[in-house]
């Protein structure tokens, strides 16, 4: 834990401005990961990592160690489906955030809806466990090395993945 | 704070030997129970699979879902603007809080500007509904450790604030009062001095709390040292809000990314180091009072009256005078009014500080006239997650006080 | 004129009345709500409870939490897929008599929530008496409704003959 987040101030956690990771960090990272990272974008003040699949965990957990970068808090995992007829078909944005150095970041992976497969982030942080059980639930992606992969929101017994796009709104 | 509970057991017991129990053949199994989804202090439709070995939680694997609403879908089929009456159904304790986080998000996806009024509106009302959520916590909270009677001084004080939301809104739990850029329509002046009462008031109100609860030992007893969560572990399981700084983590996203003007107010962030119920609860108490604070300071800035609504011409409603005279302004009148408006496309994470932690949404536009995804990060359901780790060891009846004390609401947790 | 006027004459502390005016009046009096809190609404029947409103005053404020000592049913909210056998479980463990309020417009039509994980309506599970409007209805809306169901055990009748039963 950095000394900022040790005092019980009334100052911000941080008194580095609201922003995402620095240039010079991200192109260590793009030398670091080249294998892995297809892109990075920054749009509207946000910076964001396409990432393959390959490689993606040791990234993430390149990502929480690195001094620099230390997104030790894991805010949300989304899945998203780009569209019934879209090749790569979904994707899953990880959210990270940095309490220490008050920054984010997000992390993004293509998949492909034949091998909608991802490795799960759940030995990194512990809070991917349910988010990472979410989207099974709602989009059938599958985490490898889930220690509990079932649905979690829709019963057990359901068929369907609600979220997907060519899933109707009133169910089937 | 581990040592509080022990429980004393009379050392030398005398039992004459044609009563002694025969070896209980159950002695050493474990019972499996069911708590919920109908349990009046699960907080809602929560349910609880338990491993029980006699009175000791061995191990706990909630079972969510059962108020699946399937909200993020609808969201998707509904207009820009039509969206916020559905986001305030999700947290329904915190429905302002859930309003402003998708409105921020969309306005960082359009561009916009909010204009000073509506930006020191939304923190009023945001306090406001903080105020209230905790007040329901605060009652729920003391009536699942058996003291009845905070419930109802609680009730008090937040049909006080509902009447507020009454006064400027026209509902009481489901305002849809904020809109993307800025809010529906301007305070009536008849607000200023309900308010006023409400808030002058209020500080009587959280000593008694004080007195009735808080200085109580038997509640003291009951939380102190139970359902602990230390620090990194808080971190690792993301947790946010109150969950987080009662076990030592001074970071809240009103002070460390400012939204709506939260920077310019004056206000403190209470922070517990023991991880326990009893901090959690210590800090929600404290941060009642600050929000009081940032209240009437917000309450004295929204007495300047402005424009509540941004001018940009996708959201503003054309002047009525001008669309008579002009076609083009009929028509910019009637898209508005019948297809709404398009956000050009891209993608957003914008995350506000609700009542219960770091409400998070994950806008993404395609360029139509309804969003395309909208993803929500609850903050009940990361928080919830946590639960079999905080209750693991305790007793069954610090189950319920640990489910009360991270303050879960289950439509933000099944969404 | 008749059996009780000749009773009222003869023991004045006698007060004749029909066997279902009685019981009636004794289940209106005291209803026992179960205490099933689903979603927003659940915060607006706990609003009915409080100071400002107070049941109380209708004999309605009782909230048991075992189903099986209450009278009737106040579902408070959306009723989703994987809740509506465990609603229909808790219906069941009701002893009779037993009523349903529908509290909300999510609960007697599935309200904003057309969609794949709502019941349209909790009427496709339980038998509803009385359904309450509103998103959500304001505690005064559920004490009428509660008021309203008064009335109506008032008009039921305890022993009901086979003759009636066929008709219905």
């Amino acid at each position: 834990m950095a000394e900022t987040t040790e005092t019980n101030g009334q100052a911000p956690v941080s008194t580095l401005p609201r922003s995402s990771v620095r240039y010079a960090d991200t192109s260590l990272l793009r030398t670091n990961f080249a294998d892995t990272i297809v892109e990075i974008k920054e749009a509207l003040g946000e910076i964001t990592i396409i990432a393959k699949r390959d490689g993606l965990l040791a990234l993430l957990m390149h990502l929480r160690d690195e001094p620099k970068l230390r997104f030790n808090y894991l805010a949300d995992i989304g899945g998203v489906d780009l569209g019934e007829f879209a090749e790569p078909r979904f994707a899953v944005a990880y959210q990270l955030y940095s309490i220490e150095l008050n920054h984010r970041l997000r992390v993004k992976v293509l998949i492909e809806e034949g091998d909608a497969t991802v490795p799960s982030a759940c030995g990194i942080w512990k809070a991917a466990n349910w988010l990472e059980r979410e989207i099974y639930d709602m989009f059938g992606i599958h985490f490898d090395n889930h220690p509990d992969l079932r649905r979690i929101l829709m019963p057990a017994d359901y068929e369907g993945h609600p979220l997907r796009k060519d899933f109707p709104l009133k169910g089937y | 704070m581990q040592s509080v509970r022990e429980i004393r057991v009379p050392t030398t017991a005398v039992v004459d030997p044609a009563f002694a129990r025969k070896p209980d053949p159950l002695a050493d199994q474990l019972m499996t129970i069911s708590l919920g989804p109908q349990h009046p202090s699960t907080h809602g439709v929560l349910r609880l699979e338990l491993v029980l070995d006699g009175e000791t939680v061995v191990s706990t694997i909630p079972d969510i879902g059962y108020l699946h609403t399937g909200m993020e879908k609808t969201m998707e089929k509904e207009r820009w603007q039509q969206v916020v009456t559905i986001t305030c159904r999700m947290d329904y304790l915190n429905s302002m809080g859930n309003d402003l986080g998708y409105c921020l998000a969309a306005e960082k996806l359009l561009g916009v500007e909010v204009p000073k009024y509506a930006q020191d509106l939304r923190v009023l009302f945001c306090e406001l509904n903080r105020l209230s959520s905790h007040l329901v916590w605060f009652g729920t909270h003391a009536m699942d450790m058996g003291a009845m009677t905070g419930f109802f001084y609680a009730f008090i004080q937040r049909e006080k604030i509902l009447d507020l939301y009454e006064c400027a809104t026209g509902a009481r739990l489901h305002q849809s009062y904020f809109a993307i850029g800025g809010a529906r329509w301007a305070l009536p002046t008849s607000f200023h001095g309900l308010c006023e009462d409400f808030l002058e008031g209020f500080p009587a109100f959280l000593e008694e709390c004080k007195k009735l609860v808080t200085g109580n030992r038997i509640f003291q007893r009951r939380t102190q040292g139970v359902g602990v969560i230390k620090k990194e572990n808080a971190i690792n399981w993301a947790l946010s809000g109150p969950t987080i700084r009662g076990s030592g983590v001074n970071w809240d996203i009103r002070k460390a990314e400012p939204y709506s003007g939260y920077d310019t107010y004056d206000f403190h962030v209470p922070v517990y180091e023991d991880g326990d119920v009893w901090s959690r609860y210590l800090c929600r108490m404290e941060e009642m009072e600050e929000s009081h604070k940032i209240c009437v300071e917000a309450l004295k800035r929204v007495k300047q009256p402005g424009p509540h609504l941004s001018n940009h011409p996708k959201l503003k409603i054309p002047d009525r005078d001008l669309m008579k005279q002009h076609i083009d302004v009929m028509i910019h009148h009637f898209l508005i009014a019948s297809e709404g408006f398009t956000i050009p496309p891209g993608e957003v994470y914008q995350s506000i500080e609700s009542a219960r932690g770091e409400l998070g949404y994950y806008l993404i536009s395609d360029g139509d006239i309804k969003p395309y995804r909208v993803r929500v990060r609850a903050p009940s359901y990361v928080n919830l997650a946590a639960l079999p780790e905080m209750v693991e060891g305790s007793l069954l009846a610090d189950v319920v006080a640990v489910i009360g004390s991270i303050d879960i609401v289950l439509g933000d947790v099944d969404r | 004129m008749g059996l009780e006027s000749t009773i009222g004459e003869v023991l004045p502390d006698v007060l004749t009345t029909s066997l279902d005016s009685l019981v009636n009046w004794a289940r209106k009096s005291s209803l026992w709500p179960a205490t099933f809190g689903l979603a927003c609404c659940a915060i607006e029947m706990m609003a009915m409870t409080d100071a400002r409103n107070d049941v109380a005053r209708f004999g309605a404020e009782v909230f048991r939490a075992s189903p099986r000592q209450a009278d009737v049913m106040i579902v408070a909210g959306r009723v989703s897929i994987k809740m509506a056998p465990v609603l229909r479980r808790i219906y069941d463990q009701m002893p009779e008599p037993k009523w349903v309020i529908s509290m909300g417009v999510c609960a007697s039509a599935g309200g904003v929530f057309n969609n794949y994980a709502i019941v349209q309506g909790v009427d496709k599970v339980v038998p509803v008496d009385i359904f309450v409007p509103g998103c959500p209805p304001r505690p005064e809306g559920l004490i009428y409704a509660v008021m309203k169901l008064q009335e109506k055990i008032e008009r039921e009748r305890v022993f009901v003959s086979e003759d009636y039963v066929q008709a219905a």
